[in-house]
């Protein structure tokens, strides 16, 4: 019993990382949008241009990291797009969010023609199990570099939000955009710029899936994970570290299809992938009813009001 | 630094303030002397918030100077205002309600470090609100506060810029009259103490009479008088108000009715607030023929969430209606059967749709029944015949019966809610907040209407914030607080004093209601007319 459980369970492990990662930076993206008062369904085009534009960048520029640079960029313009528009009169964000998200995934199939048959240089795994014997403990403690990165900012992100000058403008503009503008500050921008930071959060996500795993570029690689990550901010109530906690769980639910095959258990292998979705749909349903609001959502959403 | 220098003396000269061709200030030239406390008297639409918002920056003014301790000032922006030390604290509420109590006392200043070491402002809040009369938990969030405590806020918040000039607007509206006296009493105190001067606008003649030094009078964007409220009296005000010998009485007299039946009753009844909280906690009440009932409390404690559960908007977890006996779930059916009707707070909202016209807003009831439709076709002449005869039967005032309802005035949305809901023969009408920011003559026009619907045998359930409106109309009062009826006496024998200290929670005295309270309700009216 014990030779399928733990490699299962190492598998699943791994895969809550390696899965988990495109997740954390979408979700820790969605969040900063989200505590500014803004929904930004755009993420998934923003991931999908994004990945397009790591893979793109690695591949022209020959290192895998002025592709990340280069997926940050192309997110907090995308971002940028959604940010400035919404800020226009009688827009409303969610309608606005699709607009994006059809034109990211447009953008980058047509910008991403030419990337699907070549190879770029990938990012090199941090390997943590050198030492162990085992192939699976090996295989998975080889962890994206970028994760420690999301882990990084989602601990910065909790600690900016509470303690800082900005983090306390952003939530304030995020709960009551009236008290903000008696205090003169200029709710748009802050939107705006919170968006543009978001989007280039969830551009590292972009990065991750095209430059580590899978790492290669096809037009079927997101597969609606930034829709995905955008409902698990609200299963993480708006916390930047629930955020990460809720990747990992999705991640690791995601992996299980590929690692039970692994074990030779290959029956209901598309019913194991599709774990991710029934997940989502079942924490919808448990977050939401019609006779109460949502504890922790930012007061400006327009889902709210 | 002294502080009898920090209070500030403020003189408008001909201050005059144009929304298009309307005129909302006319020349308005008052004195606030330093260290008193000005009232702002006026009608909704008087000009007195337009008059605030220009000494606030919030509105520059076409024509006219702010003379500001001697010196001619222009103030083109909050900010201005802000600098020049002037503080004003809104009629809603500006707290961030998502944020606790020292974040949002953080943010007010403006200034704020760009890394907050919670510690030392937390000790310097601590201080801050040691030398103030009102006391917050620093921890606490806005949606856990009562509306007294989040006004405080709004106050402390204010307070901690050490205005000079300090605006209040209705500051008192949402408060027990207990947490009313308590804040006016403190600001008052501050005033005289020298520390700032302070504006107060207020519709309550009882917060002028007792807290105010000078007050002033608006009425249609012009000053009518300035004086000292030593040598005012209450009628007088009133008069210069609404600039008739129109003052707060009865508009038709309260005919004499038999209420002995019982029309609606309920027994203790559940339901849940937005957030999941239990906002009704085993409300029971009863409402007679040819009675008004009205319900007093303290806005959010469980008002709204018994205007929506009587009328169908949320969902009852336990515990029963009935409508003259029979039980009730408002249904279209039931209603129409038990000629149950509501006149919701923010009708515009509740009880119409925008953009719809007038004439079918007025047929929402009907329209399915002959002779508005026939044979399951809408016969649009009948609908329109209709609107006709309610709009001169009420008085509406509209374009037409084609005009889309949201374009009318909020006192003409409510008299179109009402030509609706009183149409036929309505046997029990839940109102609530009827008259809330409708001006002098809309309001006595629906407290007229809700009177004769109940000299005609109608039962009337009355649910509002205002208690001036309550003891007017009023022929029993129950007052709710924190989901439950916790008195419930003849508005005869109200006391104002005995209603605040239910309102806020407090045991009241022993009242004359035994365990069923509504028994005690259904009493001859006769000697009360």
């Amino acid at each position: 019993m014990n030779d399928i459980v733990l490699p299962v369970l190492w598998a699943v492990l791994g895969g809550a990382i390696r899965v988990g990662t495109p997740f954390l930076f979408v979700s820790l993206g969605e969040c900063l949008t989200e505590q500014s008062g803004r929904i930004n369904l755009g993420l998934e085009g923003v991931l999908v241009l994004s990945s397009m534009a790591a893979f793109g960048g690695a591949y022209l520029s020959g290192s895998a990291w002025a592709g990340v640079a280069l997926a940050m960029v192309a997110g907090a313009l995308l971002a940028g797009v959604h940010g400035v528009l919404c800020g226009l009169r009688r827009v409303n964000d969610i309608a606005m969010g699709i607009a994006v998200m059809m034109l990211g995934t447009g953008l980058a199939f047509y910008l991403g023609k030419p990337l699907i048959q070549p190879q770029a240089p990938t990012l090199q795994p941090i390997v943590l199990g050198g030492a162990s014997s085992s192939a699976q403990l090996q295989a998975a403690l080889s962890i994206n570099p970028l994760f420690p990165i999301g882990v990084v900012i989602a601990l910065a992100l909790a600690w900016l939000l509470a303690n800082t000058r900005w983090g306390l403008i952003v939530r304030m503009v995020g709960d009551s955009s009236d008290a903000a503008r008696a205090q003169g500050i200029s709710v748009n921008r802050v939107r705006t710029s919170t968006t543009m930071a978001g989007g280039a959060i969830a551009g590292l996500g972009g990065a991750s899936l095209t430059l580590f795993y899978p790492g290669s570029w096809n037009e079927l690689l997101s597969s609606g994970q930034g829709l995905i990550a955008i409902a698990l901010v609200i299963f993480a109530r708006w916390r930047p570290l629930a955020c990460l906690w809720a990747s990992l769980l999705f991640g690791g639910a995601g992996a299980l299809g590929p690692a039970l095959q692994s074990v030779g258990i290959n029956s209901a292998y598309y019913l194991f992938n599709a774990v991710p979705y029934a997940l989502t749909l079942l924490i919808l349903i448990l977050a939401c009813t019609p006779h109460r609001r949502l504890q922790g959502a930012p007061s400006e959403l327009s889902v709210q009001r | 630094m002294d502080p009898r220098v920090n209070a500030m003396r403020l003189e408008t000269v001909g201050l005059t303030k144009r929304f298009g061709d309307f005129v909302a200030l006319d020349q308005v030239s008052i004195t606030v002397q330093p260290g008193t406390v000005h009232a702002l008297l006026g009608e909704n639409g008087a000009g007195k918030s337009t008059l605030v918002k220009c000494l606030s920056g919030y509105h520059s003014a076409d024509g006219g100077s702010m003379i500001l301790d001697q010196r001619e000032q222009v103030l083109a922006s909050p900010t201005d205002a802000r600098r020049l030390s002037i503080g004003m604290v809104y009629q809603h509420f500006t707290v961030v309600p998502g944020m606790t109590v020292a974040e949002n006392l953080l943010l007010a200043t403006g200034d704020i470090t760009s890394i907050v070491r919670w510690s030392k402002v937390r000790a310097e809040l601590t201080e801050f609100m040691a030398s103030t009369p009102f006391q917050l938990d620093l921890d606490a969030r806005p949606a856990d506060l009562s509306a007294g405590q989040k006004q405080k806020l709004e106050i402390l918040k204010q307070m901690r810029l050490r205005p000079r000039l300090l605006i209040l607007d209705e500051p008192t509206s949402v408060l027990t009259p207990q947490e009313a006296d308590e804040v006016l009493g403190a600001l008052r105190q501050r005033a005289h103490a020298g520390e700032c001067s302070i504006i107060l606008i207020t519709h309550k003649f009882r917060e002028v009479m007792a807290y105010a030094d000078e007050v002033s009078v608006l009425r249609r964007g012009r000053h009518i008088a300035s004086a000292s409220v030593a040598v005012v009296t209450q009628p007088m005000l009133a008069q210069q108000m609404v600039g008739e010998s129109e003052t707060a009485a009865l508009p038709i007299a309260r005919g004499v009715t038999s209420a002995t039946t019982p029309r609606l009753a309920i027994t203790d009844l559940h339901a849940q607030g937005d957030r999941g909280t239990p906002a009704l906690q085993g409300l029971t009440l009863e409402v007679c023929a040819g009675e008004i009932v009205g319900v007093a409390g303290v806005s959010g404690n469980g008002q709204r969430e018994l205007m929506q559960a009587l009328t169908g908007q949320r969902r009852v977890l336990a515990g029963r209606i009935e409508v003259s006996g029979a039980p009730f779930s408002a249904s279209r059916e039931e209603n129409r059967r038990l000629g149950v009707r509501s006149l919701p707070e923010e009708p515009l909202l509740n009880a119409c749709v925008p953009d719809m016209t007038v004439a079918e807003n007025l047929s929402l009831r009907t329209f399915d029944q002959a002779p508005s439709s026939q044979r399951g076709w809408l016969r649009a002449g009948a609908v329109r015949a209709l609107a006709g005869d309610a709009i001169a039967a009420f008085g509406i005032r509209t374009r037409g019966p084609e005009e889309a309802i949201r374009q009318l005035s909020g006192g003409n949305i409510q008299r179109v809610v009402l030509a609706r809901e009183l149409s036929g023969t309505a046997q029990l009408l839940l109102v609530s907040n009827p008259t809330f920011g409708l001006d002098f003559s809309a309001t006595r026009d629906i407290h007229r209407r809700l009177l004769e619907a109940r000299n005609g045998g109608c039962a009337v359930l009355l649910i509002s914030e205002d208690l001036d409106e309550l003891m007017l109309l009023a022929d029993r009062i129950a007052v709710i607080s924190a989901g439950r009826i916790v008195l419930d006496c003849p508005a005869a024998q109200a006391d104002r004093q005995a209603l605040g200290a239910a309102m806020g929670g407090s045991t009241p005295e022993p009242q004359p209601a035994p365990a069923r309270p509504g028994v005690t309700g259904c009493a001859d009216n006769e000697a009360l007319a």
